[in-house]
């Protein structure tokens, strides 16, 4: 498998090269994306995290809290991302994304469970009549969709042909949602259009052949990529190939999410919804385990992108951890005493 | 030239560190002829949770660490409480209005009752213990293991009750590996904190003792219905409604220690050890001779 470079190959998806055909003054090539990417503004750093830790000092009370906590499990991917998964971890995950609080039956759903592309299988057969499109299909409301971590996740590094392998393996596999890392080596060392045509090939990868197509989650890996304005121009680049999803990170370096970075990235998602009226998602993931951060998140979203964005199919959290404590603070209001991790699932 | 007095800010003791209250609270705290003696942050709910949350995150290191070793860092505090008597004898002579030999003798007592505990910590186990006799090739084995997290509502009253009475309720649920939430003497809660400083700068871990004073009827309740507490000595209780906050326990099946009165409340006693704890009974099988 390779890729053509040239501008003529990319008639084939259509998505990418039009969202950057239009903005590049010519052809994709490192020069153009150079010439674009460096020419947009430095981030002001101390504006930025003054901003989220502005947001972020919001007190949220009684029923705006009960709101917000049911709507964080509705914006959940369920992750469970280890060297040590097996298909019972799997199924046990997808127990809890379809029933997550047992004691109390107006507990919403999660939106997804996310799992390494091998387990995609698993998950799908476990979920039967809830998967997505199976309940999409029948009427039932959204269903729980599963997401896979593909192209060589985490680090990334495997040739295209081996990424693009992983990627078609995990959809037909049934995977509704493809989680890509990019490649940061290559990103910084400005080869853009490396990173660009890779994004490319992934969104054909996730093209099934009934037409419908897997949704393309770009991890940028904040941590790896160090500053805020690389994080910029990575959204940026991301976006411009054809990122339903820009995601903080991978969860497995120890800079993971946070609010400055994810106010960032719903500020570019922001300036290309005003520019051309598509609409772009947001992930945060990694070290996001609090009701309290995960409000502050909202609140982000809410007053960056708009409340819009508070929908599954543009907001995401990628957490593992944080839908235990979001059940402790339910069953808080539900029940007016403090409630204790015995009384939540063991995951 | 007159000297600017510095007066202590006496604040909480949660998770190893002296935080102000959440909620921003203080109150006056009187000596026993009504002048002013210092201000003390007033707890609230909020406080109490995040103090439960922070013994509930040290409960495996305390418990898994040996009787012995627990012992010896009892004892370190023992040792830590003798060096501070003046500053303890001050304080229960300011704020329980007690002679400065009242006072001493408070002191003393206290430091004898945390040595007394100290030693039971590689003993308990021994004396609560018991190889059960059965039919059959086994090993039948009762262990005493911690309850794991205890809330207690210190002795309000008494002579030397602030500390002497509450070292006594503390004491006892450390030995066996339990983490404390206490709340202290809402009239006399001086010592308490400085209990927490002598614990602070000594080797039990944080999160193992966290002290909120404040007012024991408003947190109380809050301590009562938490599904992640396991215990509740409202030893100190007898004035609130402590049959509420009995009922509120028996929610989440807590074992529940009654209020105590008199000079001899909380007085030292294997049961108050045995009180936090649950046995564990394990088979074995002999191995073939």
């Amino acid at each position: 498998m390779t890729i053509d470079t040239g501008a003529g190959s990319r008639a084939t998806s259509p998505a990418g090269a039009a969202r950057a055909l239009d903005l590049l003054d010519g052809p994709v090539t490192d020069t153009t994306l150079r010439r674009y990417l460096e020419g947009i503004p430095g981030v002001d750093a101390v504006g930025l995290e003054q901003r989220a830790g502005g947001l972020g000092t919001r007190s949220i009370k009684t029923t705006s809290k009960a709101w917000a906590l049911d709507r964080i499990i509705e914006l959940v991917d369920l992750t469970t991302l280890e060297g040590a998964d097996t298909p019972g971890k799997v199924r046990s995950l997808v127990a809890k994304a379809l029933n997550p609080d047992p004691s109390d039956a107006t507990c919403p759903r999660v939106a997804a469970v996310c799992v390494y592309g091998d387990l995609v299988g698993t998950a799908v057969e476990a979920l039967g009549a809830s998967h997505a499109p199976r309940a999409r299909a029948a009427g039932h409301g959204p269903g729980i969709a599963v997401a896979a971590v593909a192209t060589a996740f985490p680090s990334g590094r495997a040739s295209l042909a081996i990424k693009l392998a992983d990627v078609a393996d995990a959809v037909a596999a049934g995977a509704d949602e493809i989680d890509m890392v990019i490649d940061r080596g290559a990103f910084l060392s400005g080869r853009y259009s490396q990173v660009f045509d890779e994004i490319v090939a992934v969104k054909d990868a996730c093209r099934r052949p009934d037409g419908d197509d897997a949704h393309l989650k770009v991890i940028l890996e904040v941590g790896e990529l160090s500053t805020y304005d690389a994080v910029r121009r990575a959204s940026w680049l991301s976006i411009l190939a054809g990122a339903d999803f820009i995601k903080t990170s991978t969860g497995k370096v120890p800079r993971a999410a946070s609010l400055p970075m994810t106010l960032l990235m719903l500020e570019v998602v922001r300036d290309w919804y005003q520019m051309t009226g598509e609409q772009v998602g947001v992930k945060p993931a990694g070290g996001i385990r609090t009701s309290k951060d995960a409000i502050k998140y909202l609140v982000t979203v809410a007053e960056t992108a708009g409340e819009e964005w508070l929908q599954p199919h543009l907001f995401r959290f990628g957490a593992s951890s944080l839908l235990n404590d979001v059940l402790l603070q339910r069953q808080k209001i539900s029940t007016g005493h403090y409630s204790g991790a015995d009384y939540v699932t063991i995951d | 030239m007159t000297r600017l007095t510095v007066p202590k800010t006496y604040k909480l003791y949660i998770g190893g560190k002296f935080p102000r209250s959440e909620s921003g609270r203080t109150y006056e705290i009187a000596t026993r002829a009504g002048g002013f003696l210092a201000n003390a942050a007033k707890a609230s709910r909020k406080d109490a949770r995040d103090a439960v949350v922070a013994a509930r995150s040290a409960v495996s290191g305390w418990s898994s660490a040996t009787g012995y070793n627990r012992g010896q860092v009892l004892y370190r505090v023992a040792e830590l409480l003798e060096g501070r008597r003046a500053q303890f004898v001050d304080e229960l002579v300011q704020s329980e209005d007690l002679s400065s030999r009242q006072a001493e003798a408070a002191v003393d007592l206290a430091v004898d009752r945390w040595v007394w505990y100290a030693g039971w910590a590689d003993k308990y186990a021994q004396a609560l213990g018991n190889g059960n006799p059965v039919a059959g090739p086994y090993f039948n084995i009762s262990v005493p293991e911690p309850t794991g997290v205890v809330a207690i509502v210190a002795p309000q009253s008494g002579e030397g009750h602030s500390l002497v009475g509450l070292v006594s309720a503390i004491a006892p649920a450390l030995v066996a590996g339990n983490t404390v939430v206490v709340l202290a003497s809402e009239s006399a809660p001086l010592t308490a904190i400085s209990l927490s400083e002598v614990l602070a700068t000594s080797d039990v871990p944080g999160g193992v003792v966290n002290v909120l004073t404040g007012s024991p009827a408003e947190m109380a309740p809050w301590l009562a219905s938490h599904a992640d507490v396991n215990a509740l000595d409202l030893v100190g209780a007898g004035a609130l409604d402590w049959v509420a906050l009995q009922v509120a326990a028996a929610e989440t099946l807590k074992r529940v220690l009654t209020p105590e009165d008199g000079s001899d409340a909380a007085a030292p006693s294997l049961q108050r050890i045995s009180a936090f704890t649950e046995l564990k009974t394990v088979w074995h099988t002999k191995g073939l001779l």
